[in-house]
């Protein structure tokens, strides 16, 4: 069995470290050891998104990386974007506008979604449907997930308008 | 309490699929879990001569490594379950390792059980299969023809079966003013449900019980098909469908995989867990359609359709899976003739084997076959004759229901006509006209597709299951738990899947007691919970499992306000039920909450004589007959000459997919059914070479439709009740995919009427749609 080595991650605002062969993908490390399986995998050659998290606050294919290139990073899962009781507004915008149906490309579509309204906070139908071209959703015909998009887009220029400020919910938790 | 049905309710199931707390089988982790994974033939048709297993053995962490010849006696093959009589049909089943000889790329050879996923892949890699290659046939026309390739010894010339049905004189074609014939291919594509197909099973040596929780649309027919296979009795075999990323209809076949996972954890006495990866869902799973057919329109010069003459060659894949013979046959052929009152319909089918991965049901499942070919003829016959598409539809559209078509099928409810006047009005028709002959004077190439559907659907009288050969009922079961408390839980046999029924019956419910949402359970998809249940399919789940829950509800009442009137010291006629409160007719102040009686009737101190305590409903609820949703779909596209790329500039579609119980949702079905759809029209295909390799086999080779590719559709209802079910309600997840391939086709044709064109096969990619072009003006 290949060498194992130390990788150290700051997970949805916890310190979380495991021992990895350098071929562990940082999907597996999340969903097999972190037991953080709201992340999902939908394919192998890195076509569906389903597998999105935000890392070092961008959004990336967490199957496109080695869970030895993330060390020292700090990763938001679709677990710290928001509660049940505490909804983020990305989440809020999927439930109101009946933005999923299966759910299973969901929390990738969101972590997406989430670096989409990062750096455009008021996007056109047209750049969010572009934005989500680096995902598949083989249930909803996309409609109301852009729908959802654009209510949770709404949403959280309205919280702007107040004291906490969208930078800050990659880490929830670390909201300052 | 206001009413709940027919309000865009939010979901019930989200909150835990949009916080990452969804359980898929994938999310499973038992103490001491295991890894399977298959080693997959490379090759489409040979000969296995040897297979090597020592090396892999020798891996550390390989607990075991398993061959056909291993566990041919262990496991029975699996049985299609849907044996259509009167075709002579010689079912091939799958068997779970191949033994003797691989029959398509992609077939299972051997499983590895290991500690973690990465070595059971490492392991693979370690086995070596010794073949020796066999000629290759992938193709059904080719594959009946003289000199093919013979998959099995005892089916001669590949074919399966040939049926028939209906039957037109010769005279009336013979006599006819107007015949048109069409070849039209129905390529083949697969669902790709974003969660692929897995499993789990954990076994107790102690008491024998079996358990797997897998990607089941219908885990009660898994359960029976495993339990026969591994040779174990039904009751120590529990199958779990949790939290399930979409089926489409892929999900419903029963495969190979899990009844190997369930014996390897019989076996090792641990659990073992196998997930397919994306490619290798691509050969595994079962594809769909894949069916060339030649349709004959007999008609007369101003629009009447007289007859039609349809003959179906379908490629069933290397063996026949679970529904692969119904899906071509009845499912197509009942449905030939539309939504169209025409006299005489015949259609036969021709299955045939041929080294490729089994076809089954993809959403809609024989009824979008059947859709594109009559939607199709139709605009072939008015183009022919020059009418106006239009109005050959409304010339031969049914007039009045309940209609009868040729091949007996009973339409049940609505307005056919009036649902296309409300599409053709949504759309503006006349000004479209107009316009695209204005876009024709400038050189731009606009072209209206239109389809007017109907479907097959809520599957259905268990009577006509038996006549068909599907061996099972098609009845549901639901029943309805009152708690002490008041809170109630919803168990159904049908098995949802992310159709948002979690939301839907506690809809109906909340409305039938007067209770909130939020007092509402529902559980489904687990067969030690579920007494019995048929699955999720063919949009049966809301017009029969919602049958039986209605029903279920009803019974709950009924002795609730036993219970109310003798607890008010009132004659039965006298206690009234609305909202939630038992009372008394005239007397509002006496009064019982369901609350209230859902406590008595628990604890019991204070029955009616000879009442049996508790407050519990159940109903098997056997449809008379099927439902028959339709509508009338509507759309723009514009042709780029120079590229061939077609632009989807708007949908309009009208659906009477009978009562409607949560707008956003029967919404949202209509989407997702329309982007299958429209990627079938337009983009997916699945491709071979000719030795039988899976040339799409990937999403970067299958293409997947994205956001970008759709403009937002314009979706509308009109609801009339369907009379065979008592919501009334008729299905409406298939109506997208069976509506619109022929909408879209249709119009790129008309875009590219002014070349000539007159059919181009599906998908309509740049490519093909460019060559017709410049072939054509070029050829001029
Ligand atoms: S699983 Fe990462 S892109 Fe598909
Ligand atoms: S909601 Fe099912 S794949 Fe997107």
């Amino acid at each position: 069995m290949a060498k194992k080595y130390p990788v150290q991650v700051k997970v949805n605002g916890k310190m979380k470290s495991a021992e990895v062969e350098p071929r562990l993908l940082l999907v597996h490390l999340l969903r097999d050891e972190f037991d953080l399986t709201g992340t999902h995998i939908g394919c192998d050659t890195s076509q569906c998104g389903a597998c999105t998290v935000m890392l070092d606050g961008m959004a990336v294919k967490s199957c496109t990386i080695l869970a030895i290139q993330a060390d020292g990073a700090e990763i938001t899962t679709v677990e710290g974007l928001g509660s049940r009781e505490e909804l983020h507004p990305i989440q809020q915008g999927f439930w109101e506008k009946h933005g999923l149906q299966c759910g299973f490309c969901t929390p990738g579509v969101m972590m997406a979604v989430n670096g989409l309204l990062q750096e455009n906070i008021n996007p056109s139908e047209a750049e969010i449907r572009e934005a989500l071209d680096g995902v598949i959703c083989r249930c909803t015909g996309y409609q109301f997930i852009v729908k959802a998009v654009q209510h949770a887009a709404e949403l959280i220029r309205e919280q702007q308008s107040q004291p906490v400020s969208l930078e800050n919910v990659t880490t929830r938790g670390d909201v300052s | 309490m206001t009413q709940v049905i027919g309000k865009p309710i939010k979901r019930k199931e989200d909150p835990k699929l949009i916080t990452g707390h969804g359980q898929f089988t994938d999310d499973i982790k038992l103490p001491g879990m295991l890894f399977a994974t298959m080693k997959r033939s490379r090759y489409a048709h040979a000969k296995i001569k040897r297979i090597h297993t020592a090396e892999a053995l020798k891996l550390p962490g390989v607990m075991a490594v398993y061959t056909g010849k291993d566990v041919q006696d262990k496991i029975k093959p699996i049985r299609s379950i849907w044996l259509v009589p009167g075709c002579n049909l010689i079912p091939k089943d799958r068997i779970p390792l191949a033994v003797d000889k691989v029959n398509y790329a992609g077939e299972a050879v051997a499983m590895v059980v290991a500690e973690s996923r990465y070595i059971a892949y490492d392991a693979l890699e370690l086995i070596d299969v010794e073949y020796e290659e066999l000629p290759v046939v992938v193709d059904q026309e080719a594959a009946l023809a003289e000199a093919a390739p013979v998959i099995y010894d005892d089916v001669p010339k590949n074919i399966a079966f040939t049926w028939k049905a209906g039957d037109v004189p010769e005279e009336v074609f013979i006599n006819a003013e107007v015949v048109v014939k069409q070849r039209l291919v129905e390529q083949r594509v697969i669902a790709n449900p974003m969660e692929t197909r897995g499993a789990v099973a954990s076994y107790n040596p102690g008491s024998g019980d079996l358990t797997i929780w897998c990607t089941t649309q219908n885990p009660h027919i898994h359960r029976i098909t495993y339990a026969d296979a591994l040779g174990i009795p039904e009751t120590k075999l529990r199958i779990i469908a949790p939290d399930m990323g979409g089926g489409f209809g892929a999900k419903i076949a029963v495969y190979t995989e899990e009844a190997l996972v369930g014996l390897a954890a019989m076996q090792l006495k641990q659990p073992v867990k196998w997930v397919e990866g994306r490619q290798e869902h691509f050969l595994a799973t079962s594809h769909a359609r894949d069916q060339v057919i030649t349709t004959e329109l007999a008609g007369t010069k101003d629009g009447k359709i007289l007859a039609i003459r349809a003959k179906n060659i379908a490629n069933l894949g290397a063996y026949l899976s679970t529904m692969g013979a119904g899906v071509p046959t009845i499912d197509f052929g009942l449905m030939v003739t539309g939504a169209y009152d025409i006299p005489y319909a015949q259609a036969e089918t021709i299955g045939v084997y041929t080294n490729t991965t089994p076809t089954d049901a993809y959403r809609g499942a024989g009824k979008p076959e059947a859709s594109f070919q009559i939607e199709r003829m139709i605009n072939i016959f008015a183009d022919k004759i020059g009418m106006d598409p239009v109005e050959v539809r409304k010339k031969n559209l049914v007039a009045k229901v309940p209609y009868t078509n040729a091949m007996g099928c009973n339409y049940d409810s609505g307005d056919y006509h009036g649902t296309l006047a409300k599409a053709l009005e949504a759309i503006d028709y006349v000004g479209l006209k107009k316009e695209q002959e204005e876009a024709r004077k400038n050189g731009r190439l606009l072209g209206i597709g239109i389809s007017t559907y109907v479907e097959l659907c809520g599957l259905g009288p268990s009577k006509v299951a038996g006549a068909i050969g599907f061996g099972g009922g098609l009845w549901e079961n639901s029943s309805i738990r009152v708690h002490p408390s008041g809170k109630v839980t919803i168990f159904t046999g049908a098995s949802p899947h992310g159709q948002g029924e979690g939301t839907t019956f506690a809809q109906v419910v909340a409305d039938k007691f007067g209770i909130p949402l939020e007092d509402i359970e529902f559980v489904s998809g687990d067969t030690l919970i579920i007494s019995m249940g048929w699955g999720t399919y063919g949009s049966r789940t809301t017009p029969v499992a919602g049958g039986a829950l209605s029903i279920a509800a009803d019974r709950i009442v009924e002795k609730a306000k036993i219970i109310a009137a003798h607890e008010l010291g009132v004659p039965l006629e006298d206690v009234e039920f609305a909202k939630g409160i038992f009372s008394i007719k005239e007397q509002p102040d006496q009064q019982r909450t369901f609350k209230e009686i859902a406590w008595s009737a628990n604890n019991a101190w204070n029955l009616p004589d000879g009442m049996e305590p508790a407050l519990e409903g159940q109903s098997f609820f056997d449809p008379p007959d099927f439902v028959y949703p339709f509508g009338a779909h509507i759309c723009v596209v514009e042709v780029d000459p120079d590229t061939g790329m077609v632009e989807l500039k708007r949908y309009v579609c009208v659906d009477d997919v009978g009562r409607i119980i949560n707008p956003m949702i029967a919404e949202g079905q209509v989407h997702g059914g329309l982007a299958q759809g429209i990627g079938q029209a337009l983009w997916e295909q699945s491709v071979y070479s000719d030795k039988g390799q899976l040339l799409s086999g990937t999403f970067m080779d299958y293409a997947m439709p994205k956001a970008r590719f759709f403009p937002m559709i314009e979706s509308s209802f009109i609801e009339s009740p369907s009379p065979v079910n008592p919501l009334g309600a008729k299905g409406i997840g298939e109506t997208g995919t069976t509506a619109a391939p022929s909408v879209i086709v249709n119009a790129v044709i008309d875009a590219l009427a002014p070349y000539g064109v007159k059919d181009l096969p599906m998908p309509l990619t740049p490519e093909k749609v460019w060559k017709a072009i410049h072939e054509r003006s070029d050829g001029q």
